[in-house]
C-alpha cells in the first residue's frame, strides 16, 4: 500500500455558528490525482483553505506527510510542500512573468537571504524549463498585469510548480477559461499529475470528464461518496443532491 | 526557451542604466556639495538642507507606501522621535534654567517644577547616545507597533487609521507632558552642537552637506533594497500578499522589516532637521506633518526612490515660494495639488515623465530607476 500524503481526520470547520465543513475524512496518496465536487455551500473552498493554513480547524485534524499541520501559519504549509491555485487568478501584476514564478521559485524564503540572494544560472534555467511546460516562454519578461485570462491561469500554475510542491491544490482553476484553454490546462494537469499529487475542485464537468480518475463528492461538509468518474455518476444519492440539477449537462458528456 | 539575444539585450540595458544613474547621481552630488554652498545664500542654503532631510523621510514613506502599498499616515511619529532625540541633547547643552539648588536645567522642566533633570534625560548628556537613539527609538516603537499591527493582519485603510491615531497619540503626550517634553512649545534655543555653535552659517553648511551625504546614502539604501529580489518581494506583497503568503513568504515579518527600515530612516530625517531649524515641536509629530510626507511622494511619484526625492523638494520648494509671496495661499494650494496628482498624475511627475518617454520612444526611462 502507497503511503498517504494527505489525510484529513474528523475536520470540522465552524464559523461562528455556521458548519462549513462536519466531522470530514478524507485522504489522498501519493501521486494521486484527486477531483472534489459538490454544489455551493458543499464546503469546498474552505476545506482547500483549512488544508492550506487559511482557516484553522474548530476540531479534528490535518496530517502531511504524516505531520501535523493543523494549525501552522500559511506561510509554513506552503514551505512543507503544498502549492495553491486560487479561483480567480492571482498573480504579482506589477512583475514580470519570469520575476512571478523566480520569487515563487526562490528556494531560500527568510528575510535575509531574500536580502542578498543573487541570481544564478541554475536558477534561470529551472525557471524557464517551467515557463516552458506551462507555455509562457515567449512573455517571459512581459508584465503579468497584461497578459491574457488564461495566461494568468497558467502563470498562477507556473509559479505554483516552481516552488515544487508535493501536493498541488487547483481551486476551480478552468473558471472563466475558454474551451481551447480548459483543454490546454487539462493536459497541462494531466502532465503535472506524473510528479505531484493534486487535488482538484471543480464544477466544470466536461472538465472533470476529461482529467478525473477518483472523484470524491462532498455535500453540507461531509463527503457523500467517492469512486471513478462514472461511479460517481450512477450513485443515487449524488443524483439526487447535485447532479440532479446537472442531469442534462451530464448526459451531454456521457 | 531562454533567450541569448533577449537576454543580453535587458543585461545590456540594465547595465547603461546603472552608469547613467550613478554618473547622474554623481553630477547632482557636485552641484549640491560643491557648486551650491558657493553660490546660494547662507538662508537659501539652509532651507534646501531642510528640504533635503524631509526627502528623507519621503524616501522611507515611499518604501512603506510606493512599493510595499502600506499607506502610513503617522510617519511624523518616527520623524518627531529622531528629532527630539537630538533636541533633547541639544536642549542640554544650553540649560537655561536653575534647579532649587542651582543646577542648570532646560528652562520648561524649571518651569514646570521639576527638581532636577529625570533619569531617561541624562544620557542624553552624550551626542553619541542622542544619535544611537535617533536610530533605536524610532526602531523600537515601529518594531513594537508594527509587530501587533502585522499580527493581526491590520492592512489597507484600517493600517492608515491605526498609524494617524499613533501620530495624535504622540502629539497629546508630548503636550501633555510640558514638563519633560516642553510642550506645545517644543525644544528650542539651542546654542551648541559638538561645540561648535550651531547659529554659524559654516555650522549650516556643515550640516547641509551631511544631510547631502545621508540623503545619497538612504538613496541607495533604498535603490538597493529595492532592485533585488527583496525589492520585488515588497511589489508582490503590495500586488496580492495572500499570494506571496502561498508561496511560501513570512508576508507579515517582511511588512514588519520594512516598517523598521522606514521608521527609522523617518528618523534619521527628523534628526537632519532639527538642528536646521534649531525647534523640534509636536506639530512635527501631527497628522498634517505625516500627510505633507504622503503627499511629497504621491507629488514626485511613488514607487520610484527618484520620485520621492523630487517630490519632496518640489513640494517645499513651492511652498516656500508660496508662503513667501502669498501666505496665506498655500494651504489652498496644497490641497489643490494634492487632487491635482490625484485626478491626473496618479504615478506622479516620475509618472509622467516616465510615460512620455515611453511614447516618444526617447527611452529616457532610463534615467528614472
Amino acid at each position: 500500500m502507497t503511503k498517504d500524503i494527505l489525510r484529513v481526520e474528523n475536520l470540522t470547520v465552524d464559523f461562528s455558528g455556521f458548519k462549513a465543513i462536519t466531522n470530514l475524512n478524507f485522504s489522498m496518496q501519493e501521486g494521486e490525482l484527486r477531483v472534489v465536487i459538490g454544489p455551493n455551500g458543499a464546503g469546498k473552498t474552505t476545506l482547500c483553505d483549512a488544508i492550506t493554513g487559511k482557516v484553522s480547524p474548530t476540531s479534528g485534524k490535518i496530517f502531511f506527510h504524516d505531520e501535523d499541520i493543523s494549525h501552522l501559519p500559511e506561510y509554513k504549509i506552503a514551505r512543507k510542500g503544498i502549492g495553491r491555485k486560487f479561483q480567480t487568478p492571482r498573480v504579482f501584476l506589477n512583475l514580470s512573468v519570469y520575476e512571478n514564478v523566480e520569487l515563487a521559485y526562490n528556494r531560500t524564503k527568510g528575510v535575509l537571504k531574500t536580502l542578498f540572494s543573487k541570481r544564478n544560472p541554475v536558477e534561470r534555467e529551472r525557471i524557464m524549463e517551467v515557463l516552458e511546460t506551462c507555455g509562457l516562454a515567449d512573455v517571459t519578461h512581459r508584465l503579468a498585469g497584461i497578459l491574457a485570462h488564461g495566461q494568468k491561469q497558467w502563470l498562477e500554475i507556473a509559479m505554483m510548480v516552481a516552488q515544487d510542491p508535493d501536493l498541488l491544490l487547483l481551486d476551480e482553476c478552468v473558471a472563466g477559461m475558454t474551451d481551447k484553454e480548459t483543454e490546454a490546462t487539462g493536459e497541462l494537469i494531466e502532465s503535472l499529475a506524473k510528479s505531484h499529487a493534486i487535488l482538484v475542485i471543480e464544477h466544470d464537468m466536461v472538465f472533470v470528464r476529461q482529467i478525473a480518475k477518483l472523484v470524491t463528492v462532498l455535500h453540507q461538509g461531509e463527503t457523500l461518496c467517492e469512486g471513478t468518474f462514472d461511479q460517481v455518476q450512477q450513485d443515487s444519492r449524488v443524483i439526487e443532491v447535485y447532479l440532479g440539477s446537472h442531469k442534462a449537462e451530464m448526459a451531454a458528456v456521457a | 526557451m531562454s533567450d541569448p539575444v533577449n537576454q543580453s539585450f535587458v543585461e545590456k540595458l540594465q547595465s547603461r542604466r546603472r552608469l547613467i544613474e550613478v554618473a547622474t547621481v554623481i553630477v547632482i552630488m557636485v552641484i549640491a556639495v560643491i557648486i551650491l554652498p558657493a553660490t546660494l545664500s547662507a538662508f537659501r542654503l539652509n532651507l534646501l538642507g531642510r528640504w533635503l532631510s524631509l526627502a528623507i523621510v519621503a524616501v522611507a514613506i515611499d518604501l512603506i507606501w510606493g512599493f510595499t502599498g502600506m499607506l502610513s499616515l503617522g510617519h511624523g511619529v518616527y520623524f518627531a522621535l529622531g528629532g527630539y532625540a537630538l533636541g533633547m541633547h541639544l536642549s542640554l547643552m544650553a540649560p537655561r534654567g536653575r534647579t532649587p539648588a542651582g543646577v542648570p536645567l532646560p528652562d520648561f522642566m524649571a518651569f514646570g517644577g521639576l527638581l532636577k533633570l529625570p533619569a531617561w534625560w541624562e544620557p542624553f548628556h552624550s551626542p553619541w547616545f542622542a544619535m544611537a537613539a535617533v536610530l533605536l527609538v524610532p526602531g523600537i516603537v515601529s518594531l513594537v507597533l508594527g509587530y501587533f499591527i502585522f499580527r493581526n493582519r491590520i492592512k489597507g485603510v484600517y493600517f492608515a487609521i491605526i498609524t494617524q491615531a499613533t501620530s495624535l497619540v504622540l502629539g497629546v503626550l508630548l503636550v501633555g507632558y510640558l514638563q519633560y517634553t516642553a510642550g506645545t512649545n517644543g525644544l528650542t534655543n539651542f546654542e551648541t552642537f559638538f561645540g561648535a555653535s550651531v547659529n554659524t552659517p559654516e555650522f549650516r553648511r556643515t550640516i547641509y552637506i551631511i544631510t547631502c551625504f545621508i540623503l545619497l546614502g538612504c538613496y541607495i539604501f533604498a535603490r538597493w533594497l529595492t532592485s533585488g529580489k527583496f525589492g520585488r518581494m515588497m511589489v508582490a506583497i503590495r500586488d496580492d500578499e495572500f499570494r506571496a503568503r502561498y508561496a511560501g513568504y513570512h508576508v507579515d515579518f517582511y511588512k514588519l522589516v520594512v516598517y523598521v527600515i522606514s521608521a527609522i530612516m523617518a528618523g534619521i530625517g527628523g534628526a537632519l532637521f532639527v538642528p536646521q531649524v534649531l525647534i523640534i515641536d509636536p506639530t512635527r509629530a501631527g497628522i498634517v506633518q505625516s500627510i505633507e510626507f504622503v503627499i511629497m511622494v504621491a507629488i514626485g511619484g511613488r514607487g520610484t526612490i527618484v520620485g520621492a526625492v523630487v517630490g519632496a523638494i518640489l513640494f517645499n520648494a513651492i511652498r516656500t515660494y508660496l508662503s513667501e509671496s502669498y501666505p496665506d495661499f498655500w494651504l489652498f494650494a496644497q490641497g489643490l495639488l494634492l487632487l491635482l496628482v490625484v485626478m491626473f498624475l496618479p504615478m506622479g511627475l516620475i509618472g509622467v515623465i516616465k510615460e512620455g518617454s515611453k511614447r516618444f520612444k526617447i527611452g529616457s526611462n532610463v534615467i528614472f530607476p
